[in-house]
């Protein structure tokens, strides 16, 4: 029965393929490519709906104050209204803007998301779509949404939406180096770029309590944060929010989009969020695995999502919690810690993996990562004093 | 392999390369550019070398494009359209594709059809790289250490 | 009708010159640079195309040289644009009709 409810899409969709069974082989191709394409865009952009409502919550929440109540019951009908809102703005464009690529830039945002969405496993035998290089077609596409950014603040014609997009695309091409090295000992240690040998080699557990997660390695814990803070960094989320800084340049690169291409960028940019938070269930938290081994009953996806909710969580609480990192700091913390620890990261998986994952494995490599992160912190001690903090509150 | 596929994909390439070639407008031409060669990326997907496709679509579109349109960027006066096209430099170009595609049409051994075979594996490049070319891997990373580090250095305003 | 290997052929060369064009008769430094990468893309896709015709199941000899061919092109592209920013900053012009003094 629990496996019966595990595959149930596959079966579904195999029910629907024998519709077709008669017709040529591209035909069957197509079709069965469609619907892949249909059910990832159905459950994303619902899961997009969702987020967007919840954000505002939770953020409201952890602010004191209530969210968006009065559409729905709590509120949750929330993103129809804005999506109607949305769709009967005004669409402004600049008179003297570029209109082919002031058009073409969110619709390339939004449509590099979507791609990236298709080869992450969503749960047992549920990959969209199974590529050789997986995670290099992932971050492929991932650095095509540079050019994206650049297209939107030039084809507004306006000096600060430019100024937005250069800060945007010097920001995430600094943290694409952390991003791909620290996926590195996990790709080092499977031996495979295809998320599905990721996610099954993550499959045992060790005293049927401790899953072989490989965030559960002391080089799969640093890769993890290292990970999460460059997936931070790629979406332009708070604290690294500094194209998108409300009271610095407006909106940065998307100033000056207004109505249904404004919520394509938003859009955009939360699908490229579920997409790095996706990447990292399935690379350090064990993709769709169950967390100990008597709850492997529950079906393969339920597990999946619930991890990818863990994640988005996150994202938010960050957001709510943390304020905006001047541009400065971000590029320093990029070159200066973060690539010497992902370096450091690899080092540790080697180490760990050639020692056979026996227990001197697991305290060299955290010895490694330990060292590391000591030495960097004594040689980027900036010595800067700081004003003793005083606060005024109102009498 | 599908010929739709391929004249879709030909059509596409040739044309964004022309653009590239020859569009007035600089950031036009850039980003026609980065379209060709997604075009020439798509070319590597069809021919059964999905990891040089996806290398391609990495470093030419994600880092080559991106550098030169923020060189673009850099090097602006107010008027950013190119003045000038060497009309000379078009014949030339014209004759060597005539020579060209002469001695490719002339070649009989070349109308080969293509032999079904399965798609080349990341597993099998690693190897390669890792046992055969070694030594051109390691100078290539010596190459991009060198080449990045000129570039600092150029680049870096001379303190007076 | 499956594409022989002349078309491809024929597509690369077809690029090739393209690129020509662009680094010959352009007189805007970063559009010279824009021909040569294509210049070397093209090239790319030939030895790909002749890996792929050839006798079959070949060592993956194109396609390594296909993958050095597109590092080098990239530490080509850094350091011509980086050039290209520095003749900018003294001659204050990127046509490069104009670049024509030694004196610096």
């Amino acid at each position: 029965m629990s496996s019966f409810l595990d595959q149930i899409f596959v079966l579904a969709k195999e029910r629907i393929l024998a519709l077709v069974a008669g017709a040529p082989d591209w035909l069957a191709q197509l079709v069965s490519s469609l619907l892949n394409i249909t059910a990832l865009l159905v459950v994303f952009l619902s899961l997009f709906a969702l987020v967007s409502v919840l954000e505002r919550k939770i953020l409201a929440r952890i602010q004191n104050r209530l969210g968006p109540n009065r559409v729905g019951p709590f509120g949750l009908l929330q993103p129809v209204a804005d999506g109607i809102k949305m769709l009967i703005k005004e669409d402004i464009v600049p008179t003297r803007a570029d209109k082919v690529v002031h058009f073409l830039a969110p619709i390339l945002i939004a449509a590099t998301a979507i791609l990236a969405l298709g080869v992450i496993p969503y749960g047992r035998n549920m990959t969209p779509f199974t590529i050789d290089g997986g995670i290099l077609f992932f971050f492929a596409i991932g650095s095509t949404t540079e050019l994206s950014v650049f297209m939107a603040g030039w084809g507004s014609n306006n000096k600060f939406s430019m100024l937005g997009a250069m800060r945007a695309i010097a920001q995430m091409v600094s943290y694409e180096l952390p991003l791909i090295l620290t996926v590195l000992p996990v790709v080092m240690v499977v031996g495979s770029l295809r998320p599905d040998a990721i996610v099954a080699a993550q499959g045992g557990y060790s005293f049927a309590v401790i899953p072989h997660w490989f965030v559960f390695a002391p080089w799969g814990a640093v890769a993890f944060i290292l990970f999460f803070v460059s997936g931070l960094v790629e979406s332009n989320r708070t604290p690294f929010d500094v194209p998108e800084g409300e009271s610095e340049i407006v909106a940065g690169h998307m100033t000056e989009y207004s109505g249904f291409k404004y919520a394509i960028f938003f859009l955009g940019e939360y699908l490229g969020m579920f997409a790095i938070s996706g990447l990292a269930v399935t690379l350090f938290l064990g993709g769709w695995h169950a967390p100990l081994r008597v709850l492997e009953f529950v079906p393969s996806y339920i597990w999946f999502f619930g991890k990818l909710s863990i994640l988005i969580f996150v994202f938010i609480w960050v957001r709510g919690t943390l304020p905006r990192a001047r541009i400065d700091q971000v590029m320093n913390f990029a070159w200066k810690f973060m690539l010497p620890m992902a370096f450091a990261c690899i080092i540790a998986a080697a180490v760990w993996h050639y020692e056979g994952r026996r227990l001197m494995g697991w305290f060299w490599s955290f010895g490694v990562l330990a060292a590391v992160y000591l030495a960097l912190s004594r040689i980027l001690e900036t010595g800067k004093k700081f004003a003793p903090r005083t606060y005024r509150f109102a009498e | 392999m599908n010929s739709a596929a391929f004249s879709i994909i030909a059509v596409l390439t040739i044309a964004a390369a022309l653009a590239a070639a020859t569009l007035p407008k600089l950031v036009h031409a850039a980003l026609s550019f980065a379209l060709a060669f997604l075009g020439v990326a798509a070319f590597y997907f069809l021919l059964g070398a999905e990891f040089v496709g996806l290398i391609q679509v990495f470093v030419y579109v994600g880092a080559v494009a991106v550098l030169i349109v923020f060189t673009i960027l850099l090097t602006r006066r107010d008027a950013e359209k190119d003045r000038g096209f060497n009309w000379s430099g078009a014949l030339i170009a014209l004759a060597v594709f005539a020579g060209l595609i002469w001695a490719i049409c002339k070649t009989t051994d070349l109308s080969v059809a293509v032999t079904p075979t399965r798609a080349l594996t990341v597993r099998q490049i690693g190897e390669a790289l890792m046992t055969d070319y070694v030594w051109p891997l390691q100078c290539v990373g010596v190459l991009l250490t060198a080449a990045l580090i000129g570039a600092l250095v150029l680049v870096m305003e001379e303190r007076r | 009708m499956n594409p022989t290997l002349q078309l491809f052929l024929i597509v690369s060369a077809a690029l090739f010159c393209i690129g020509l064009l662009a680094a010959l008769s352009r007189r805007h430094a970063i559009f010279i640079l824009i021909g040569i990468e294509m210049m070397l893309a093209a090239a790319g896709l030939n030895f790909i195309a002749f890996w792929r015709f050839g006798p079959q199941p070949a060592p993956p000899t194109g396609v390594m040289v296909a993958i050095f061919a597109i590092a080098i092109a990239a530490a080509e592209a850094t350091v011509g644009l980086a050039l290209v920013l520095v003749v900018y900053r003294h001659f204050r012009t990127t046509n490069v009709d104009q670049v024509d003094q030694l004196k610096g």
